[in-house]
């Protein structure tokens, strides 16, 4: 063990020797990527097949707190580009890394973060081929921020996006709504309320596949993250040039969840997530969509919430518990806490 | 939740719509002669078209939405107030969300914020006497505002730094309460106003009796509601059939929440803490007498008009809205926000002229927010 030191400082940053131990030690011994160059040499039979597109994302990851109940900022980093992949249609395969490190950070965090990137990448059938450190002194980062590549394979003839969505067809979510968001704020400690609520965060990779598995023609699919499901479905709805109506009975809230918005004056259908999916199928492929998720735990709670419509393009309306109908809008800025 | 689904319950909702519509039509009114009925609290107006009562209850009811969103009827001046404070160098400055966006002259304390101010969202004045014990070095002020609801908390925060002898926390008094400006809209020749909604939270703290002078002066009845779906579709059929029976009382439909005589140990910290204002000046009403508090004497070691030299204490100062922007107008209720000229167009939530665009009480956000951009299509 050469490295000693509990805390990141700026030598670790230096280019020099303590900075190698840090690499070696809490990262590349972790992820073990090929070779010892300075990038990843993949293997391309995958994309040789004809018809079969590269698909390639990059997301950075700020989260405060950068542990919290059901996760942490590194499985969210995996997961949140597992899961971009995925709504696209492709088959993820690797991923890259890079960290910013605040001076003073805790080598054990990093070393638990780390861990738990290893873990999801293992489950999500992702490996981590190449990444990066960067330390900045203190009050330059907050802890530590990541930023992930990932690179998959969409297979020949498959065409999952939003353009593709009709009249009639059905929107359907994996599982409850808000527990991401609600979860970090919970965390964050400064309400003073004690809510056990637990982050959604996870790869969803696998449950894509199964769902076109089961209903081939689906149209698209979106990872509800920033902004909420509602946020999804109103982008999705301008694409598509449809409209969807939702049905507030339907919703899948959490009950902790629902009573901390209350409290909070915030409405759940904007709260983030980190492992929920709004997709849409042709109607008559809705049950075998469902059921093929209902087999897998990550869309164990799959619900159909809703179904696009003709009517005013980009326009996504919400039937009330009482047969009313409201607008609902994209998020303007964020959800800010209310007065009384 | 399960004590909040039961005031959500779709069947006891049908039945209520029912009786109101039977009483709508036994009062005789119309689309063209319809009740107007004020809720008064923003909290009402927001829940009214969160879930499409506006578009349930027959025709015959107009809902004229009334100046109780705490953000929305505060001046100008006073946002500009906040924002030189808060960049101060040595000021922590710290307020509830809502506020964050609501534009001042040159900016909001949001754009303040992002410019190096130190401005801090709390949940509670709690948390800005927190910030204080850890930050001696600096001057923690809080902006207090809000009706009879945040008032005690406001209140109990002072009292708590008093005890403590904290000498770097101030709070930005602009308490305000409920009544006078529902009396300002009473002797206002240009209003026609049938009945009330009287505010939920407010009435918890203060109970039913501040109101009797709505019945007994002005011969209106007024019905203090809770803000759930049922509570709001019972206190709106409540008013009706005492506007039907010729009666105006004041009725509490919220008991499960309202005492008769509020509460007093807030009351009590609330008489400590703070005395009324010989005046205080509202958005779209002007100076109203004694409408607004400020911190007694005795605690004005956490007036931040007083360390600062700002507000009331700095005299008086006139901003003026801008051009075209109706806010005063629609916050007293004289006029829909999809009437006013700016609403959708040089006003959105995005780039907001007035508070009510972006209060999660304002009357615009709302109808911007339930009814989308597209209500300014429909005008």
């Amino acid at each position: 063990m050469a490295l000693r030191d509990e805390r990141v400082t700026l030598a670790h940053g230096g280019g020099g020797k303590a900075m190698r131990d840090l690499i070696e030690e809490v990262f590349t011994s972790v992820f073990q990527p090929d070779g010892m160059e300075d990038q990843a040499r993949l293997d391309c039979a995958a994309l040789a097949e004809p018809g079969a597109q590269l698909a390639m994302t990059t997301d950075s990851f700020v989260v405060d707190p950068v542990e919290f109940p059901g996760g942490d900022i590194g499985k969210i980093a995996v997961c949140g580009t597992v899961n971009d992949l995925a709504v696209g249609g492709a088959r993820p395969l690797y991923l890259t890394a890079a960290f910013i490190i605040e001076e003073g950070t805790e080598v054990a965090l990093l070393r638990r973060i780390v861990a738990s990137m290893q873990a999801e990448a293992e489950k999500a059938g992702v490996r981590i081929v190449t990444g990066d450190t960067k330390v900045v002194g203190r009050g330059m980062a907050d802890t530590v921020f990541v930023t992930t590549a990932g690179v998959g394979v969409i297979p020949a003839g498959r065409q999952m996006e939003a353009s593709k969505i009709r009249a009639g067809d059905v929107a359907i979510v994996n599982g409850v709504l808000g527990d991401h968001g609600a979860a970090i704020l919970a965390a964050r400690g400064d309400m003073a309320l004690s809510a056990e609520i637990v982050s959604d965060c996870q790869g969803l990779g696998y449950l894509v596949e199964a769902v076109i598995a089961a209903a081939p023609d689906v149209r698209a699919a979106r990872d509800a993250t920033r902004g909420g499901v509602a946020s999804a479905l109103n982008e999705m709805a301008e694409a598509a040039g449809v409209a969807i109506e939702i049905d507030e009975t339907a919703l899948p809230i959490r009950t902790e969840v629902k009573g901390m918005c209350e409290i909070l004056g915030l409405d759940p259908l904007y709260l983030a997530n980190e492992g929920t999916l709004v997709l849409f199928v042709p109607e008559d492929q809705a049950d075998a969509a469902l059921a093929a998720m209902h087999a897998l735990p990550e869309g164990r709670g799959a619900v159909a919430i809703g179904r696009a419509l003709d009517g005013e393009p980009g326009r996504v309306t919400m039937r009330t518990l009482f047969g009313g109908a409201r607008i609902v809008d994209m998020l303007v800025g964020e959800q800010l806490p209310r007065i009384c | 939740m399960k004590y909040a689904d039961e005031f959500r319950d779709p069947v006891a909702a049908k039945a209520l719509l029912d009786a109101i519509a039977r009483v709508v039509d036994q009062i005789g009114a119309t689309a063209e002669k319809p009740v107007h009925i004020m809720e008064i609290c923003g909290g009402h107006t927001h829940a009214i078209f969160r879930y499409g009562l506006d578009k349930l209850t027959p025709a015959g009811i107009e809902f004229i939405h009334g100046p109780g969103c705490p953000v929305c009827v505060l001046p100008r001046s006073r946002v500009d107030e906040c924002i030189e404070l808060a960049e101060r160098p040595e000021v922590i400055f710290t307020t509830f969300g809502d506020a964050m966006r609501v534009p001042g002259t040159q900016k909001s304390l949001m754009q303040a914020k992002a410019d190096g101010a130190d401005i801090r969202m709390v949940y509670s004045p709690l948390d800005a006497l927190e910030l204080a014990r850890r930050n001696p070095d600096r001057e923690v002020v809080f902006f207090g505002l809000g009706f009879e609801t945040t008032t005690p908390s406001t209140a109990l925060s002072i009292q708590q730094a008093a005890r403590e002898g904290l000498t770097n926390f101030t709070v930005f008094c602009n308490h305000i309460t409920v009544p006078p400006p529902i009396k300002a809209l009473l002797d206002d020749p240009h209003m026609v106003l049938d009945g009330f909604v009287g505010p939920g939270h407010v009435s918890m703290v203060i109970g039913v009796h501040p109101y009797d002078f709505i019945t007994k002066d002005y011969g209106k009845p007024i019905v203090v509601a809770g803000f759930e779906p049922l509570d709001l579709l019972q206190s709106v059929l409540m008013v009706l059939e005492q506007i039907r029976d010729g009666r105006a009382e004041v009725q509490n439909q919220y008991a499960r929440v309202v005492p008769e005589h509020g509460n007093a140990v807030s009351i009590a910290a609330i008489e400590d803490v703070y005395e009324m204002r010989p005046t205080f000046e509202w958005r779209g009403l002007g100076e109203i007498d004694e409408s607004g508090l400020r911190i007694r004497d005795q605690y004005k070691a956490f007036d931040a008009e007083e360390k600062f030299g700002i507000g009331y204490a700095a005299g008086p100062r006139d901003v003026e809205d801008p051009e075209g922007c109706a806010c005063g107008q629609v916050m007293t209720g004289r006029m829909k926000p999809v009437m006013c000229p700016q609403f959708g167009k040089g006003c959105t939530p995005e780039m907001p002229l007035g508070a009510l665009m972006v209060s999660s009480e304002g009357a615009c956000a709302a109808y911007y927010q339930y009814g989308g951009a597209r209500a300014v299509a429909a005008k």
